[in-house]
């Protein structure tokens, strides 16, 4: 068992934590999307309720949630974790350590990771404590009811419309975003460089599937709250 | 061409250290350490302390000459060291800011002189091919393939400067010990070793207090043998490839 506890506590260890974790998560952000797309079809919210109601009753959906809420915890924990390893160890104040800087080296991405997945964790907490809370452990929201089911399911669809008409909430939403398409444009590319999954004939791919990633995925969520505020 | 050099000074590693200025006339013609032998030349029929800084091939193999020249590790040119920078990379009347490589695990030792025996640590825990390989073989004797052969040949051109750590913001040593593994495993007399000499030379890197590599690339920007990141991804691969592969 030593050996698991010398890997995981490596430099390089830690680094795989941040990398499987964050491919997980990024396999996640996708699988998110496309189902909540579903907001955008006008019926009413009869597909994207549907949709809410069978991935929060699913035994499966509901045992890799599990493991979904594990991993957004230790890539977050981990991160820091590494984050304040490196401002100890990095000689100086992090990136401008030396008083004159004439060039800057390496993307601002990359520099920034923690900073970014702050972000993204403050906008997790506002956007779960929104909807997951209230959708999981209250009975704020509506109910309507739709022929198949039994019982009136819980109406997540005109509580997402009714946010999205604040301001404030959509501003939130674009900050969130943007932190994400910078987290991701480093993120998934240096994922593969941790795992040493780099070679010339494949490494161009995996940067231009990253980067064309980092663009699309913010993009696309961006027009759920944009498209409801303006709907 | 007249220049202003701002130079750090700092007696010991206690000492808190700043910038000094300094005027020096200097030839376009002079490599970066020539100009900094006349500065001192200058500073000693003055009687004050010459700046102390490290040099010793000035041919650009040894690895000694390190500075941070206006910020970036060996100054502005690719792919060279200092000693091997001319002044023509400079205008008259240029203001030079000249700094110490700044790592957490190179305590500065005086002025421009940094203590770079973590380096050498890493390399005693492995770096190092225990059976005794003989002579140089003959040619084709052992056989290799040119691309391995290629890629341990470009690993090998590191000198240990550290240049690396001193232009990564976490302050990470990757490159070098990327560069030494790459070097040794990609040799069929290094092959033996290869998977316990990862191991060893990773968890000695971490304990001399390097950063992490956050895969952020300024380390092969800067280094003066333009070793590229793909041996740090070799160093990753090996290293999880051997703690899965190995009794230890």
């Amino acid at each position: 068992m030593k050996w698991i506890i010398n890997l995981l506590t490596s430099s390089i260890g830690q680094k795989l934590v941040m990398s499987l974790t964050g491919l997980f998560l990024i396999s996640f952000v996708i699988v998110h999307l496309i189902g909540n797309l579903q907001l955008l079809v006008d019926d009413g919210g009869y597909a994207f309720n549907t949709y809410a109601y069978f991935m929060t009753n699913n035994p499966l959906i509901k045992t890799i949630s599990l493991g979904l809420y594990f991993f957004i915890l230790l890539h977050a924990v981990q991160g820091l974790l590494i984050y304040f390893t490196n401002k100890k160890k990095s000689g100086g104040k992090s990136a401008s350590k030396y008083a004159v800087r004439t060039y800057e080296n390496g993307s601002w991405a990359s520099k920034n990771m923690a900073l970014l997945g702050t972000l993204i964790l403050f906008f997790l907490c506002v956007h779960m404590g929104d909807f997951w809370y209230k959708m999981k452990f209250t009975d704020d929201l509506a109910m309507v009811t739709y022929d198949g089911y039994d019982q009136p399911i819980k109406d997540l669809y005109t509580r997402v419309s009714v946010a999205f008409q604040e301001l404030w909430i959509v501003a939130v939403y674009l900050v969130g975003l943007f932190a994400l398409a910078f987290h991701l444009m480093h993120g998934f590319s240096s994922a593969f460089q941790t795992l040493g999954l780099r070679h010339k004939k494949y490494t161009p791919l995996i940067n231009g599937i990253g980067i064309t990633l980092s663009v699309i995925i913010p993009l696309a969520y961006a027009v759920i709250p944009i498209w409801s505020y303006f709907k | 061409m007249k220049l202003k050099l701002n130079v750090w000074r700092q007696s010991n590693n206690s000492d808190k250290g700043g910038f000094v200025s300094y005027n020096v006339e200097a030839d376009e013609h002079m490599s970066f350490l020539e100009m900094m032998d006349v500065l001192n030349e200058k500073l000693i029929s003055e009687k004050k302390d010459p700046v102390a800084f490290e040099h010793d091939c000035r041919e650009g193999i040894c690895g000694t000459c390190n500075m941070v020249i206006n910020g970036r590790p060996h100054g502005p040119q690719k792919g060279t060291t200092v000693c091997q920078l001319h002044m023509r990379q400079f205008k008259d009347g240029d203001t030079i800011a000249i700094e110490p490589w700044r790592v957490d695990a190179f305590p500065i030792i005086k002025d421009l002189v940094v203590d770079r025996s973590s380096l050498d640590h890493i390399i005693q825990a492995g770096g190092y091919i225990s059976v005794n390989t003989g002579q140089a073989p003959d040619g084709n004797a052992i056989p290799i393939d040119k691309e391995e052969a290629s890629a341990a040949f470009d690993a090998a051109t590191c000198i240990g400067c550290g240049a690396c750590a001193a232009a990564c913001p976490n302050g990470s040593a990757m490159l070098f010990t990327s560069a030494k593994v790459a070097h040794l495993g990609k040799l069929p007399q290094g092959k033996v070793e290869h998977k316990k000499r990862v191991q060893k030379m990773v968890a000695q890197m971490d304990k001399e207090g390097f950063g992490f590599c956050s895969n952020v690339g300024a380390c092969e920007v800067e280094c003066p043998k333009e070793i590229s990141t793909e041996n740090i991804a070799m160093l990753n691969r090996s290293y999880l490839g051997s703690m899965m592969s190995t009794n230890d």
